[in-house]
């Protein structure tokens, strides 16, 4: 880092302004992580115990998330869809 | 240091421990001190497009939620969300981009984050400082408001918003030159 002697206002004020906020919605969605990873995993555990459960939601995927409050984002979906499908082989 | 700190902020350590614990309000709390940092080097460091940018943003807090237990030394969390966010960022690039990755790291990130590092320690200096100073500074330098509307938005006479102003970049100036130089968070993994 540069010598920190030689902060003057305009250095600093410039530095302050320079990073912008990032999206509000973005770190929401980070906020709600370990809600999500939460649910996921109970999805998961469900669909490990009970073949039924499992079949219905792979049908469908993305109502299951809904359900469960969350935005059914592609990538999260990919997790739990390559988590359920290890689920099933385990069967 | 000389610097009195008016700031309860927890602590990098201490905010780590907390979210271990599984502290809703620490997760929260290091989401929100982080999503800058992560931001800027997704979108300036690397250039990533808006979709791309907001991919890889939430792939790092991901990583960074489920790895923490694996963090050893947690007043390095933030080199290490700096590294966790360079290797997202690499990956994405090598996924969209034809031009060879070495090349787009080496010419973005030379350029910007050195600057992104430096911001972030001013940003988190000011943080520390607390109220008042880091709302009057953060109204003036980032989001460009005048003294005028400052002094009417905090109801405070304009003279006094700027002797305030002139006070507050004095302690961050003293808090910056308090801090050890060695905590650049780029930790020498680029």
């Amino acid at each position: 880092m540069s010598d920190a002697g030689a902060y003057d206002e305009e250095r600093l004020g410039r530095l302050i302004g320079s990073l912008e906020p990032a999206p509000e919605g973005w770190v929401r969605a980070a906020q709600e992580i370990p809600a999500f990873r939460r649910t996921l995993d109970d999805l998961v555990a469900r669909a490990e115990a009970d073949k039924a459960f499992r079949d219905a939601l792979v049908a469908d995927l993305e109502a299951a998330v809904a359900e469960a409050g969350f935005e059914p984002e592609p990538r999260a979906l990919e997790e739990l869809r390559r988590r359920i499908d290890g689920a099933g082989q385990g069967s | 240091m000389a610097v009195e700190r008016t700031s309860s902020r927890l602590s990098d350590p201490d905010l780590v421990q907390r979210c271990r614990e599984g502290s809703a309000d620490a997760w929260n709390e290091l989401v929100e001190r982080f999503s800058r940092y992560v931001y800027a080097i997704c979108s300036r460091g690397f250039g990533l497009s808006a979709a791309d940018a907001e991919d890889a943003f939430q792939d790092v807090f991901t990583r960074v939620y489920t790895r923490l237990d694996t963090l050893r030394d947690d007043s390095a969390i933030r080199p290490w969300i700096a590294q966790l966010t360079r290797r997202v960022c690499l990956d994405r690039v090598a996924r969209t981009h034809e031009e060879p990755v070495d090349e787009i790291a080496d010419e973005r990130l030379a350029r910007t984050t050195e600057e992104i590092d430096e911001a972030f320690t001013v940003r988190e200096a000011l943080a520390d400082l607390g109220e008042p100073c880091h709302e009057l500074l953060d109204r003036f330098f980032a989001r460009d408001e005048s003294y005028r509307t400052i002094s009417e938005q905090l109801d405070l006479p304009p003279g006094t918003v700027a002797s305030r102003i002139s006070r507050c970049l004095a302690k961050l100036r003293s808090e910056l030159e308090g801090r050890n130089p060695g905590e650049s968070p780029s930790g020498g993994q680029r």
